[in-house]
């Protein structure tokens, strides 16, 4: 099993397929692109299933490593591997290249090829993040993700798409800077080695640690992001096309809480203890600040993307209280709400392909016409509210017990998303779905085509599979989590 | 497995696979297809919970795991059941009563669209209803908690085209998410010092949590667990103050009214703290909370049904009334009382609902009561049903509300926890208030004058109090009858359920208060600290059903009761001016009742209002001002200026070059030399 390496198929299949559906041309060749596109995306899920089913959940070790020199000069390598922390970020990545492949089927027109060919080679370039081992690999895969959302909001964006995308670009680009040097710093330090592992157990005082886990900070607050660093995000998800929000939502917003597992906290234990006041500060005014502020967004889409904030402040929350329960239900958090804001951002989606609004106030009564979309639709919303048997509870669940354990007022301004939650999601959906029929555009909606039906479907399926039996997805992570969390303990000073 | 431990999956499990073929194959099974299908569930349902009771009297009782739902940190979650005497006797009351309202809803839900729908609900909200009182664990409580809530909210907002509805049923939703705050928090300090959700082995420690301290707050841990827990509790059962959305409830449907907003979800609270009595035990500091609370909503409540003139809104507030009056009994520790008049009241309460129902349905869905009345002449059945509901519900001796609300009141006045005197107060003044509001309800609806078939006046005025969507009206809510129409009896399958809820209403208490408060039924399963009186000394009083309700005759709260009744007969039947003259006297008074105590307004205002406020403080002043204007677009501006200002140094005239070389040597030199 090990033989074949899946790694290295999860990262270049569906690269090297984006660039054949590139390689398809003008839109001429449009059913061919779809078609390839979807075929390629397909077989890039097909080979990363074989790294959940192989995988020894016994052990915290890297699994599947590849190791080849790629600079031998820089001692920088091809280095793969997953734990039980980054394994299932790579199959929820490939399983959203499928939705977000045929989200895009009918709606995208132009350039068709060149924009599924964005999607499957971010998708493979963002599996080479999570499995990256090489701070330089890791590092070129990372800036180079930015690219392809980058093109896909500048080109299938909307009216505003520019600034949106300059200015999604310049934030991470400058929050990325900061982390290459302190990569270089590492690397430096470590007499030469640019491998993770190895910057595990390097010795660093608390001065370095400490400008270290800020460079850190910077470059992965803004991705995730953290408050007060967040505003590219609602301007980012307006201008994106669906299939961008999806992406972004689902996957991109998790690399930067991954680099807090993979690099902050085991790097700079000390450092990230003695700041994790600073990140738990911030994580709860995401949570419960951007809650009052999804509350009163008119633009559903800026309201998912507030939304999507607030469950990333529960991500940043889970990771810094050091206890297994809230670490791994941020982890839960994180792949559900791959599925939940991937669904929710579908929704909307699948409504302004009819409508070109994404105005609350141009809808109203939107069960009349679309009885499926709806009950779909109210599925996705509660569990965005964190209703229980859906995903979305899990994780909210497993963070709060875990800062109820932690300090208690800690979980009491956690817990307030359950109300927070509810009003801004549920209040959204009353006045979008629920009422009389608000106008004549509503009133000539059509129910979703089988396509629509089949990608939500899946979706729902995810959703309530996670919620009803969330045992397969923690039992992964117990090995690596409680390894992690031994490593923290443990002073480097 | 054992066959026994398949039957217990069967009881959920059954009106589980009816709600998802009524919902999700509902057109191709058609409407006949749907009733059928989520009838057979529930009644299978039912069956199996006859035969499990059998078994549980019997001796034998189950607590175990279905499946592991999921582990972390040390931390077991998991999904199962315990079957006890408890859950036993809430399994037979949640299936019956459902069962009756499913065979109901054919006839009321008959010219709906959403028939299949609907179905689907309800037989859902039984599976959720039954997997929360079946848990042995709090997460399970949790899941079947939010899930009944859930489908609530959905059932509210069933005729969603109206806008009353869809207020409601958010209001609903979120109301309760306040409790729900509050109780995940309670299970939060459960999973943190007990290490463990299992209802068995966080009781084996409650003596031991009982000692300890909160880590940071430095409260006691007990009482913090209790109070958290009861919030929640108090979401789901309306309690003052998070009681206000259970009478917007009433836009749902009839029979979710009853099933759901009566008989069986609203009074989860009261058995999730029957079930926790190890725990709240431990606390006199949250018994009293409890007793306080309770004894509020007996009274208040009470005086609001007083004033409404929808018939379903005086069952509502009734049902928040008698609430409070459970909730008094959990206080005073007559945790067995508490889930005796849960029973009682479950079947009196789903048979007044029921009634209220045919009613409408009689009056053509109209619901002001100022528009019925001589309606016995049209519709004996639901007459007689009503009157026997009616009569249980102001704890008319040998009816079987007597025998729950008596042992409550009994208890209130043993008991020596703070605010018994206070709680003694409001449950006896609330005995008369029942009775009053109740029987003003019966004379004007079933006697007096006809009043139907006129022009009406001033329908839906407690419909749209506060809220912005205007239009009470909308949807099928206020067709009335037409002049010189008739009213008339409801088809069978209306009166049948009300036939067969009107036999427990006026029988259950006399045949089970022995073993349910003086016998040994709830032994292990409900505890009694001995520093609480609970039943005791009324148990030594105790000569039998019979004795009890002849004594009965004699004591104060009967006095009362009748009081109310024969007031509500002058009042409404003899000089119906008294009245308005009292409302006109009263104003300010009435002002404040029909207002609901302003709560209301008061929320709307400074909850909702005030959230949006911040809401929009923060996104224009934080976000939109702070953050992007001044710290992104300022930076953006900055790097602007600082490039335009370093343009005007590339002048591209040769001589400024040179001169600022000049300088710049000129100044390097004397560094140069000074720097010795």
């Amino acid at each position: 099993m090990t033989d074949i390496p899946f790694l290295s198929l999860a990262i270049w299949v569906p690269i090297l397929g984006g660039l054949l559906v590139l390689a398809t041309g003008s839109d001429r060749n449009a059913p061919l692109a779809r078609g390839l596109a979807l075929l390629v995306a397909i077989a890039g899920f097909i080979v990363t299933i074989p790294l959940y089913v192989g995988f020894d959940a016994s052990t915290s070790a890297m699994q599947f490593v590849e190791l080849q020199a790629w600079i031998p000069r820089f001692n920088i390598n091809y280095h793969l591997g997953v734990d039980g922390i980054s394994v299932l970020f790579v199959l929820l990545n490939a399983f959203i290249t499928i939705m977000v492949v045929l989200g895009g089927w009918k709606v995208i027109e132009e350039k068709v090829a060149q924009y599924m060919a964005c999607f499957l080679v971010m998708s493979g370039l963002m599996n080479g993040i999570f499995s990256s081992l090489d701070g330089i690999l890791f590092y070129v895969f990372f800036e180079a993700s930015l690219i392809p959302l980058y093109l896909v909001i500048g080109i299938w964006g909307g009216p505003n798409r520019v600034y949106a995308a300059i200015k999604f670009f310049l934030y991470t680009l400058c929050g990325s800077l900061l982390m290459l040097l302190a990569l270089l710093y590492l690397f430096m330090q470590a007499d030469g080695s640019f491998s993770i592992l190895d910057w595990h157990q390097l010795p660093l005082n608390i001065a370095e640690q400490t400008l270290i886990f800020f460079a850190f900070l910077v470059a992965f607050g803004v991705k995730v992001p953290m408050w007060p660093v967040h505003t590219w995000l609602p301007d980012a998800h307006v201008e994106a096309p669906t299939g961008g929000s999806v992406v972004l939502a689902a996957i991109a917003l998790k690399l930067g809480a991954y680099g807090f597992l993979r690099f902050s906290l085991p790097i700079v234990p000390d450092a990230a203890q003695e700041y994790s006041g600073l990140i738990i500060t911030l994580s709860l005014i995401a949570v419960i600040y951007i809650g009052f502020v999804a509350l009163v967004q008119t633009d559903m889409k800026k309201l998912v993307a507030y939304s999507s904030i607030s469950h990333m402040g529960f991500v940043t929350l889970g990771f810094f209280m050091f206890n297994p329960l809230a670490i791994e239900g941020a982890l839960v958090q994180m792949i559900s709400h791959g599925f939940v804001s991937g669904a929710m951002f579908l929704c909307i989606g699948v409504l302004y392909d009819r409508m070109h609004s994404r105005q609350i106030a141009d809808y109203g009564g939107v069960v009349h016409t679309m009885p499926k979309f709806a009950a779909f639709f109210m599925l996705f919303s509660m569990a965005n509210a964190g209703l229980p048997a859906t995903s979305g509870f899990v994780g909210e669940f497993m963070v709060i017990l875990g800062a109820v354990q932690f300090n208690f007022w800690i979980g009491f301004g956690a817990a307030i998303t359950l109300i927070l939650g509810a009003a801004y999601t549920l209040w959204m959906y009353k006045r979008v779905v629920f009422g009389p029929v608000a106008n004549s555009h509503v009133a000539e909606l059509e129910d979703l085509s089988a396509r629509e039906f089949a990608f939500l479907a899946i979706l729902a399926v995810c959703v309530l599979a996670m919620g009803l039996y969330p045992f397969p997805f923690t039992e992964v992570m117990h090995a690596s989590v409680d390894e992690l969390l031994r490593h923290v303990a443990v002073s480097k000073l | 497995m054992t066959d026994m431990q398949k039957l217990y999956l069967v009881v959920p499990l059954a009106p589980l696979a009816g709600a998802i073929l009524a919902g999700l194959f509902g057109k191709l099974i058609g409407r006949t297809g749907a009733h059928v299908a989520t009838i057979l569930g529930v009644a299978v349902a039912f069956i199996a919970s006859i035969y499990i009771f059998r078994d549980v009297q019997a001796g034998n009782t189950f607590n175990g795991t279905v499946y592991t739902w999921m582990e972390a940190g040390g931390l077991s979650f998991e999904v199962g059941f315990m079957i006890d005497q408890l859950t036993v006797m809430m399994m037979l009351v949640v299936t019956f009563v459902s069962l009756m309202v499913h065979i109901y809803t054919i006839g009321y839900m008959h010219e709906d669209p959403g028939y299949q729908r609907f179905f689907s609900y309800i037989s859902l909200f039984t599976f959720s209803m039954l997997m929360l009182v079946m848990s042995n664990n709090f997460l399970q409580l949790f899941f079947g908690w939010e899930a009944v809530g859930l489908v609530s909210y959905l059932l509210i907002g069933f005729w969603y085209e109206r806008p009353t509805a869809i207020y409601a049923n958010l209001k609903a939703f979120l109301v309760n998410r306040v409790g729900d705050f509050g109780f995940l928090l309670g299970i939060g300090l459960v999973a943190a010092y007990a290490g463990s959700l299992n209802y068995v082995e966080v009781f084996a420690q409650a003596s031991d949590l009982a000692t300890q301290e909160m880590a940071v707050t430095g409260w006691p841990l007990i009482t913090a667990i209790c109070i958290c827990l009861f919030i929640g509790a108090m979401g789901k059962s309306a309690q003052v103050p998070l009681h206000v959305w259970l009478p917007d409830s009433m836009e749902g449907p009839t029979p979710i009214s009853a099933l759901i907003h009566a008989a069986t979800m609203v009074t989860a609270g009261i058995f999730m703290v029957a079930r926790m009595s190890p725990l709240f035990e431990l606390s006199d500091v949250a018994l009293s909370f409890v007793l306080v609370i309770g004894a509020t909503t007996a009274l208040f409540m009470g005086f609001l049904g007083i004033v409404q003139n929808d018939i379903k809104r005086v069952v509502a507030y009734s049902t928040l009334s008698q609430l409070g009056y459970m909730t008094v009994a959990l206080g005073v520790s007559a945790y067995s009382a508490a889930v005796f008049h849960l029973m009682t009241h479950a079947f009196f309460k789903a048979l007044l609902f029921l009634g209220a129902g045919s009613v409408i349905m009689g009056m053509h869905h109209d619901q002001d009561m100022r528009n019925m009345g001589g309606l016995w002449k049209y519709m004996p059945v639901t007459w007689i049903t009503s009157l026997l509901g009616s009569l249980a519900l102001i704890g008319f001796p040998f009816f079987s509300g007597f025998y729950s609300k008596d042992s409550i009141i009994e208890a209130v006045h043993a008991s020596h926890i703070p605010g018994a005197g206070y709680a003694l107060f409001c449950v006896m003044l609330g005995v008369f208030v029942t009775a009053f509001y109740s029987f003003r309800m019966y004379f004007l609806v079933f006697h007096g004058k006809e009043r139907f078939g006129q022009a009406h006046h001033h329908d839906g005025e407690h419909h749209h109090d506060e809220h912005e969507e205007e239009d009470a009206h909308a949807g099928d809510h206020h067709h009335g009858l037409a002049p010189g129409q008739k009213p008339h009896e409801s088809p069978w399958v209306v009166t049948v359920p009300l036939l067969l809820l009107a036999i427990p209403s006026v029988l259950i208490g006399f045949f089970t208060i022995e073993p349910m408060l003086f016998g040994s039924w709830f032994d292990g399963v409900i505890f009694v600290g001995d520093n609480h009186v609970g039943l005791e000394e009324l148990a030594a009083h105790f000569h039998g059903p019979v004795a009890m309700a002849l004594h009965g005759l004699q004591t104060a709260p009967f006095w009362l009761a009748m009081g109310g009744v024969v007031v509500a007969w002058f009042f409404y039947m003899v000089k119906p001016g008294i009245p308005a003259a009292i409302q006109r006297t009263f104003k300010p008074i009435h002002t404040l009742l029909e207002n609901k105590y302003f709560f209301d307004r008061f929320n709307e205002i400074f909850f909702a209002g005030g959230a949006r406020l911040l809401g929009k403080g923060l996104w224009k002043a934080g976000d939109q001002g702070l953050i992007d204007g001044i710290a992104i677009n300022g930076t953006a501006k900055l790097v602007g200026w600082i490039a335009q200002m370093s343009r005007l140094f590339q002048t591209g005239h040769i001589y400024q070059y040179a001169f600022t070389m000049i300088i710049g040597v000129f100044i390097l030199l004397t560094f140069w030399f000074n720097r010795g």
